[in-house]
């Protein structure tokens, strides 16, 4: 895609209340532009009730290099899911 | 002449036409993003047309099926507005015919909403949605183009001449608009030329373009006299019916 129509990342709200997720990008010249193509491109099925639109220059992402001093430490450390406590009988919903 | 049918019929036969002419833009986009909007378009035009093709049916009364009326009447039987069936064009050409016909039809639905026939509004309360964002989409574009590049500029002015001259159907009555808005089914059709103009105004001056002055406008959709192009379009659209008649599947 040429250069006057860069990248932009697309994320959708489906329900109110919920976090916008990542849907996926699409190409428009400027954010008017990104947030009706992400419209005519990702919510044709009544996918969500909100859009935001960040280009995607403006995503900084963690290399795949850095992976092991990024996330290899967490693996050994189960004690951080919180399975460790006992519930009261009769608590719902957690 | 059953004018409620008529006025139905010119109703369904301008969406039909259209959705179907934006329809043949599917797989030949710009970008795969205008490719989904010009298609996404086209199904909400051509959902528009089945609600008033299944009305048109009943009130012609005749046991016909919105079938019947888009795929078994010849082009002298058909009446929508020229503008609907002139080609496709160039983008730029695309973007202008769509949006002169949006600039004409939200006016004219948001009218039709306030209907005393409680079908038509039902069917324009859903339809004002679809047409708000089509008026938006495509006056976005005619401003972008219009205020763009030297070879985009020449482009969409050389769209806007081009259509002009086939706008006017729109928005002059004749017995049948007058004898419905009498009847308080369809709008004060100066209303709706009133709200065209300004909308049409302000988005052209915007786009840097200059508005024709010629006052000389085609006629002749609403009465069944059209462009050569609709035989073109029934030909292709109507083809599977034709051969195979009565196909399902």
């Amino acid at each position: 895609m040429s250069p006057e129509f860069p990248l932009w990342e697309v994320f959708i709200r489906s329900h109110a209340g919920l976090i916008h997720k990542h849907v996926g990008s699409i190409h428009a010249v400027d954010a008017a532009m990104a947030l009706e193509n992400a419209r005519d491109v990702y919510t044709r099925r009544q996918e969500g009730v909100s859009i935001w639109v960040v280009a995607s220059k403006h995503i900084v992402a963690s290399d795949p290099a850095d992976s092991d001093p990024f996330f290899e430490p967490a693996k050994d450390k189960a004690y951080r899911h919180p399975t460790f406590y006992e519930m009261p009988e009769g608590i719902k919903h957690i | 002449m059953n004018h409620h049918f008529e006025y139905v019929l010119r109703l369904a036969d301008n969406a039909l036409i259209i959705g179907h002419r934006l329809s043949e833009w599917c797989s030949k986009g710009p970008m795969l993003e205008q490719d989904m909007a010009l298609t996404n378009i086209a199904l909400d035009h051509i959902g528009q047309a089945r609600n008033l093709f299944q009305y048109a049916a009943v009130l012609q009364g005749a046991g016909k099926t919105e079938d019947d009326l888009a795929y078994l009447r010849d082009a002298p039987e058909f009446r929508n507005c020229l503008l609907t069936e002139l080609p496709n064009g160039d983008f730029g050409m695309t973007v202008m015919r769509q949006f002169l016909f949006s600039a004409f039809q939200l006016p004219y639905y948001q009218a039709l909403t306030k209907s005393v026939d409680e079908t038509l509004q039902g069917i324009a309360g859903k339809a004002v949605k679809e047409i708000a964002y089509h008026q938006r989409w495509s006056g976005e574009w005619v401003i972008r183009l219009g205020d763009g590049t030297p070879e985009s500029h020449r482009r969409v002015q050389h769209a806007l001449e081009t259509l002009w001259p086939y706008c006017g159907e729109l928005w002059t009555p004749d017995s049948v608009d007058n004898y419905m808005a009498d009847e308080g089914i369809g709008p004060d059709i100066q209303t709706i030329q009133t709200q065209w103009l300004t909308t049409v105004a302000r988005v052209v001056k915007d786009a840097t373009l200059t508005q024709p002055e010629s006052a000389f406008y085609q006629k002749g959709g609403k009465k069944g006299i059209h462009t050569e192009y609709l035989g073109y379009i029934l030909t292709e659209m109507q083809y599977l019916q034709r051969v195979y008649p009565g196909a399902e599947w």
